[in-house]
């Protein structure tokens, strides 16, 4: 994974069928990145859902989550409909994976983005990453803690 | 490891006894179909360890994707100023399809709750937020999904739904 302090690299990708967003629109604010293998993971433990509930703390830590795997924007639409999300979700589609290589967490053997955190800082500076063991959902407590440790500096 | 945090306290709704040397907290969602099979698998592990277990329930509601959750805990909650927290809690597991404010009135009825009362505390702020904190303490402790369980503060990553779990909490208590 990239180290913190590491700028983190620019992306531009769809977040709706007719939208893009690039990391650079979000200067200002704090960034979680959160690449995830695939969307329809079952509903209670899934971690998309789980960063749907916590908007609004991350909200008050002027944070911005955004969660991007390697589904089209088709996919994402669907998914983000069905379970009401309200943030985000990223097609790293076309070229497959680009973003998630240049973040180091593509995992090539199962064409899929691994389950990796990154939270960014208002200068676009990685502060803090974690690589989560396969098939576990990371939760949010790391997230809180790099959050609330940024805030002290 | 993550940590339960904050540690059980006096505001929590504990059952069995205080001083038991294996706790088990649950962090849980009303409307989810996963509590609801953890629910008798809980109650038999307490049947079994008797004394030496402790049993804390929070609550995590995932109200984006469980439209009832929030209302459900909250009514759980108002039953606990009645004294009556855990019959609301069994009563609400034992009838998870249906959780519409009406349904959980009735359930306020169906205890011999004062239901007047019961309206009355439902809509205090101080019940939401007590769900709210609860909540954020799930996530500050690293719940990842529901149910999530801690054992003697430590998250429980393995399977509840085996006899492992029941062995581990066993372990614990010799």
């Amino acid at each position: 994974m990239l180290a913190p302090g590491t700028k983190a690299p620019e992306f531009s990708l769809s977040s709706t069928p007719d939208q893009k967003l690039e990391l650079s629109q979000l200067k200002g604010k704090k960034v979680i990145l959160a690449f995830y293998p695939a969307d329809w993971s079952p509903v209670c433990s899934d971690q998309m859902a789980l960063y749907n509930e916590m908007l609004k703390i991350f909200h008050k830590e002027n944070a911005e989550v955004i969660g991007i795997s390697v589904d089209s924007k088709w996919c994402h639409l669907a998914f983000s409909q069905d379970r009401k999300l309200h943030f985000p979700l990223l097609a790293d589609f076309e070229p497959k994976g680009a973003v998630a290589m240049a973040y180091d967490v593509y995992d090539a053997t199962l064409g899929e983005c691994k389950r990796a955190l990154y939270v960014i800082d208002e200068e676009g500076i990685i502060r803090w990453n974690y690589l989560s063991p396969v098939g576990m959902n990371p939760g949010a407590d790391g997230i809180l803690d790099a959050l609330e440790t940024m805030n002290k500096k | 490891m993550a940590k339960l945090k904050p540690a059980v306290s006096d505001k929590d709704n504990i059952q069995g006894n205080t001083s038991a040397p294996v706790e088990l907290v649950e962090y849980g969602d009303y409307e989810c179909p996963h509590c609801g099979r953890a629910y008798p698998i809980v109650k038999a592990i307490q049947e079994k360890m008797g004394d030496k277990l402790k049993f804390v329930f929070r609550n995590f509601p995932l109200a984006e994707i469980h439209p009832h959750a929030v209302n459900a805990a909250i009514a759980t909650e108002a039953a606990a100023l009645q004294n009556k927290f855990w019959e609301m809690h069994d009563y609400i597991f034992e009838h998870q399809r249906r959780l519409d404010d009406a349904s959980l009135i009735a359930y306020a009825t169906h205890l011999q709750l004062d239901v007047q009362q019961f309206e009355n505390d439902f809509s205090k702020t101080e019940l939401a937020q007590k769900v709210d904190d609860d909540f954020e303490s799930g996530m500050r402790s690293g719940v990842n999904g529901t149910p999530s369980f801690f054992i003697n503060g430590e998250k429980y990553n393995g399977n509840w739904e085996g006899e492992e779990f029941l062995d581990y909490l066993q372990s614990l208590a010799k």
